[in-house]
């Protein structure tokens, strides 16, 4: 059991490599539970393996890594030979996998992840939510859907006709989006996005971290 | 000449794919110009290869990519084996430069981009930048600099000892920072930084790019 990773089963962005490593079939690793509520993410041993005090953070031998993104990768480089191919099977397929993990991560993320620090992570530290910042971002957000609901209208997931990690990174803050932001519209008024959500939200691996979400 | 590039020589995102084949050795290219001052980026057909209404875009055959970081990656695995090896060596290498990939994309940039769009960017187009803004975003860039200056003081670059694309993904908009918009201060003041900054912002490859800006 070389892999250790550092983090909470709640967490959107433990979640993103919890379902990764489930897609690609590892179970053989260890969960080390942060206590955030005690703020353990910014102590001094938490700092010397992320020094931003955030996480997740993974250690596979000598290899420390943080930031979920680059976590998924090494989890699909790694076991490339099995579970579900998240870089697609050709060098065409990668690159379109990377192109709509960046879209992910420079266009959709900074909303959703706004519109749910106003409204579930900013209340839970007794801050109110600012109702204009929200409609502001939910205003971006129609318009990134509607470019979404036109090429999932002719493509089953986001780089072609596979599933892959640029869907999956989806997953984490979309779910919280509909689920504790109660801010789903945009998704479920629109019928390709829709279906795209309905899928990709019933596949095993997101069913095993909700799963383990419950037990924690 | 099988790779086409839509956008500007001065457009950050165009520069970071510009560097990224100037470090592969990749000469066979064609940049085309996409007018921006006219709206080309928005305008039908344009929208039709990227459909945010962003420059840059690569064409190679008949695949069409946008983000910038995706493209760069693209370039790197097409190319793997001239030029400089921009995801390291070993499969630990890659996950380091992959790390700071992410760092620059979720950390350094939203503060960077931030300002230089208020001091920069956003006059260029006739509007005024926001002060309180910018005051924000340099309160938060000196926190994240205190950590770079901790890893650099350790480390000669930043997935290692050896040059990657994660160092390379930062030189555009840290020039207009420190160039354009002047808050640059930040970057200067840190010793090991600063020495960074000079090391990354003098390769021969970022030559190349700001030879094409003017």
């Amino acid at each position: 059991m070389s892999i250790t990773l550092f983090g909470t089963a709640g967490s959107t962005c433990t979640s993103l490599v919890l379902t990764t490593l489930f897609e690609k079939q590892v179970q053989d690793f260890v969960l080390k539970n942060v206590n955030l509520a005690k703020g353990e993410h910014k102590k001094p041993e938490y700092l010397k393996l992320q020094p931003f005090g955030v996480i997740p953070v993974l250690q596979d031998g000598d290899l420390t890594i943080f930031e979920s993104r680059a976590i998924a990768r090494y989890v699909s480089d790694k076991y490339e030979g099995q579970g579900t191919p998240l870089l697609g099977k050709t060098e065409k397929e990668r690159a379109l996998v990377n192109q709509w993990l960046e879209v992910e991560s420079q266009n959709y993320y900074p909303v959703v992840s706004s519109i749910a620090y106003q409204l579930v992570f900013g209340p839970r530290r007794g801050l109110k939510p600012d109702e204009k910042v929200v409609e502001q971002q939910l205003e971006k957000f129609e318009k990134i859907l509607d470019i979404y609901e036109e090429h999932l209208a002719k493509n089953e997931y986001l780089a072609g006709n596979f599933f892959s990690l640029a869907d999956l990174s989806h997953i984490p803050y979309t779910y919280l989006l509909l689920h504790q932001a109660k801010k789903g519209e945009g998704i479920t008024s629109r019928k390709h996005v829709k279906a795209w959500w309905d899928k990709i939200s019933s596949r095993p691996s997101w069913k095993q971290l909700l799963d383990l979400r419950a037990q924690s | 000449m099988t790779i086409k590039i839509y956008g500007m020589p001065y457009s950050t995102c165009t520069a970071r794919v510009l560097a990224t084949l100037a470090e592969k050795e990749v000469e066979d290219y064609e940049l085309v110009p996409v007018d921006l001052s006219v709206g080309a980026h928005k305008k039908p057909e344009f929208l039709k290869m990227q459909p945010f209404g962003m420059i840059p875009v690569l064409q190679d055959s008949d695949l069409t990519i946008y983000e910038s970081r995706a493209m760069a990656r693209y370039i790197s695995d097409k190319f793997e084996s001239q030029g400089t090896p921009l995801f390291g060596k070993t499969a630990k290498d890659k996950a380091l430069v992959n790390q700071w990939l992410e760092v620059e994309s979720q950390n350094y940039n939203p503060c960077v981009s931030s300002i230089v769009y208020q001091l920069v960017f956003a006059p260029m187009h006739g509007r005024q930048g926001d002060e309180t803004v910018v005051k924000q975003q340099l309160e938060k860039l000196e926190k994240v600099l205190d950590i770079y200056e901790a890893h650099l003081s350790k480390n000669k670059y930043l997935a290692g000892e050896f040059f990657s694309l994660a160092d390379l993904s930062h030189i555009p908009y840290t020039f207009y920072l420190v160039n354009m918009a002047k808050k640059g201060d930040g970057i200067t003041s840190r010793k090991h930084v600063s020495a960074w900054w000079e090391d990354i912002s003098s390769r021969a490859s970022w030559k190349t790019v700001t030879a094409k800006m003017n």
